[in-house]
């Protein structure tokens, strides 16, 4: 088996990881002995990962900025099987979720994940969570440094932090290492984009109080340029002040966006550069020595030389046409020659967005062995990510991946959907998710017709809370309850490409679950008629404003 | 209310309430609820014995806050006190802030207090109990054994 390319536990961190099992498994006897209320119980369940849902309690799985091994992906799967029902759910954050899992069986189930240096620290409770990142990390062709890096840094001083594990609220904090972010930097609570400066030094620009939810706001940048070796130091001030002066009267308001909008971007960049300040200095500031050895670890693979243009591939390209559209939607360039970046696609028509079941998971772990140096990624969009795939291998990575039903050639298309698990599995919901999300992707299904309508974002949240991220879809799509109706509200323009971030408009009145697909037809007919060469739906929409949509819309469902 | 210490001080010391104090800044102890400004204690660490933080609720974090300010940022050195909604299960992270006595109705505290500095024997964050974090170990290894 392929070593791994990014970072491995060493003493320290399996030691911590054991202790914390241990410590939960005592907590988790106490409750069971009626020790503990489950008021008192609740914040230490959330913080390893067991977050109560509708039936069942579900255990949310730590994905590390989305980089796995074979080795971890099989241990999921194993997990998933003796745990839970044999399958998971991978989300918008890099995490798995295994949804039935028992209360008395988590600690073992997180036991078992220590055997692989995995964890379900911090993946829900009013803590600093999961740090994702790029998906394309390390392998892709616009980077600056690989982002993983500053996360593990981030993963490590986060992880049981003695300051900031009762925060107001979750904190949510991504990293980019390229310009074309894709980790959606702007809408988290904390963004880092990492660039280099005039004078070529590589540093990170710090956005703050971004996020989705009942109150969608996009970032604001409160340092430009900040060096690297001061990144903890700099958290560890924003976090401080978030921790003091963050609302905690009321839940709606207590993330850090409300407090950066009831400040102001100007006194709450003053407040946490004095406490930077006055913090400077300190024991935070990372040795250029301890950077170096993180980034050792994530030092690519040694990818053998092989042929960039391959006659076979070439071949199968004129005589397939599922392979050349699979090519051109779900292949994307890789840093060296020869090599290509593939997207499995988690989304084939009519299934769950971002489900996998045990079979699945190895399937696809076994192919990372043949041909990807072992390695996966979790793209917050819901799918899998083999990063180093050599041409020469496409397509035999592609009949195995179609032979576990993912490889539909459907990657950033419109039933490419991201959809929390809503009504179905989710507590908080008001509405499915899951159906609306099949009925579309089944309408849509037909590949060559997808290719036409071209990259356009389909995202679908089953209430107020976003966790489907609806405000950045191009088509945004929200689940409301009217008096024990599902209705679904429309919103055109969102967007998360760094430099373009926005948050989607509202078209008009919401639609009852079955009129969706025809509202969604209506909104792609509009942009087929309307849209000139090469423009993409949320340009055309950008250019033509929302009135043409909204006609045909409630011209055609009303 | 129990009262667990590990600060040696046995101060029965009444800790007056941030306002009152106030109009007797050489009174040795004061009482803090979570949102009184931890700096304008600077000029009188040196006098002081006994600083009370309170949680109101368990879940309500921010004397972590106050209490790593006045240890590593002001120096205070006497008894650091964790009063209301006071429960075990935080006492990892309230030693590493810098407690070192504790207000607790709960069942088995005390058990709890002398495993708690033993809990975790790997931490990531340099804090106020001034332990070496696995970086600095790290580090210390490297060095050791290029």
């Amino acid at each position: 088996m392929p070593d791994t390319h990014f970072y491995r536990y060493d003493s320290y961190d399996r030691t911590l990881v054991a202790e914390r099992v241990e410590q939960f498994r005592d907590q988790v006897r106490r409750r069971l002995a009626g020790e503990l209320t489950e008021e008192q119980f609740k914040p230490l369940r959330l913080t390893n990962g067991l977050y109560l849902q509708l039936h069942a309690y579900m255990l949310r799985i730590a994905i590390p900025y989305g980089t796995l091994s074979s080795r971890q992906l099989r241990k999921l799967a194993s997990i998933a099987r003796k745990y839970d029902r044999g399958y998971g759910h991978f989300t918008t954050r890099q995490n798995l979720q295994l949804n039935w899992i028992k209360l008395e069986d988590a600690p073992d189930a997180l036991a078992e994940l220590a055997e692989v240096d995995m964890h379900a620290m911090q993946t829900s409770g009013n803590v600093i969570r999961n740090v994702t990142a790029d998906h394309f990390a390390g392998a892709a062709i616009d980077e600056i440094e690989d982002p993983r890096i500053w996360c593990e840094i981030v993963r490590q001083w986060s992880t049981l932090h003695p300051e900031f594990s009762f925060l107001p609220r979750k904190f949510k904090i991504a990293v980019t290492g390229s310009p074309n972010d894709r980790a959606a930097v702007r809408v988290h609570d904390i963004g880092l984009r990492l660039w280099r400066n005039p004078a070529g030094e590589v540093g990170f620009e710090v956005i703050v109080g971004g996020g989705l939810g009942r109150t969608p706001m996009i970032g604001k940048t409160v340092r430009e340029f900040l060096p690297r070796n001061e990144l903890l130091a700099y958290l560890e001030a924003v976090l401080r002040v978030y921790n003091r002066y963050g609302r905690r009267d009321n839940l709606y308001k207590a993330r850090i966006k409300i407090l950066v909008h009831e400040l102001g971007v100007e006194k709450m960049r003053e407040e946490v550069e004095a406490e930077y300040a006055a913090a400077r200095g300190g024991p935070l500031g990372l040795p250029d020595e301890t950077i170096e050895a993180i980034a050792r670890q994530f030092a690519p693979p040694a990818l053998a030389e092989r042929p960039a243009i391959v006659p076979e591939v070439e071949a199968l390209k004129l005589e397939d046409r599922d392979f050349a559209l699979w090519l051109k939607a779900n292949v994307s360039p890789h840093r060296t020659p020869g090599y290509a970046i593939v997207t499995a696609s988690l989304k084939p028509a009519g299934a769950p967005p971002g489900d996998a079941s045990a079979a699945q998971m190895e399937g696809v772990a076994d192919i990372a062995d043949a041909y990807a140096q072992g390695e996966i990624r979790v793209s917050h969009e819901q799918n899998l990510v083999l990063p180093h795939v050599a041409v020469a291998d496409l397509p035999a990575v592609w009949r195995a991946l179609g032979t576990l039903g993912f490889a539909e050639a459907n990657v950033g298309k419109i039933t490419d959907i991201i959809a929390c698990p809503g009504l179905d599995y989710c507590a908080l919901a008001n509405a499915r998710s899951i159906p609306v999300a099949q009925r579309i992707s089944n309408h849509f299904a037909e590949l060559a017709r997808q290719h036409d309508i071209g990259d356009l974002k389909i995202k679908i949240s089953g209430c107020i809370n976003a966790c489907g991220h609806h405000h950045v879809g191009h088509i945004g799509i929200l689940g409301v309850d009217k008096n024990g109706v599902e209705l679904y509200q429309i919103s055109l323009g969102g967007d998360v490409d760094f430099g373009n971030t926005a948050l989607g408009a509202i078209l008009g009145p919401a639609v009852t679950a079955d009129k969706v697909v025809e509202a969604v037809d209506a909104l792609v007919a509009t942009y087929l008629e309307s849209r000139t060469d090469g423009e993409r739906f949320v340009e055309t929409y950008r250019r033509i404003g929302a009135q043409p949509f909204k006609d045909r819309v409630y011209g055609t469902v009303h | 209310m129990a009262l667990f210490t590990e600060a040696g001080t046995s101060s029965i010391l009444i800790a007056l309430p941030y306002a009152d104090w106030r109009q007797r800044p050489q009174w040795p102890a004061v009482a803090l609820v979570n949102t009184d400004p931890v700096e304008e204690l600077a000029p009188h660490v040196g006098e002081l014995r006994l600083i009370t933080l309170h949680f109101p609720k368990f879940s309500d974090g921010r004397a972590y806050s106050q209490a790593r300010l006045l240890r590593g940022r002001l120096g205070y050195e006497g008894e650091l006190r964790a009063t209301g909604n006071v429960l075990q299960d935080q006492l990892p992270f309230m030693l590493r802030c810098g407690f070192d006595s504790f207000e607790s109705e709960q069942k088995g505290f005390a058990e709890a207090l002398a495993k708690a500095r033993t809990l975790f024997s790997v931490v990531y964050q340099p804090a106020e109990d001034h332990r070496a974090t696995a970086a600095r170990l790290r580090l210390e290894a490297n060095h050791f054994f290029p």
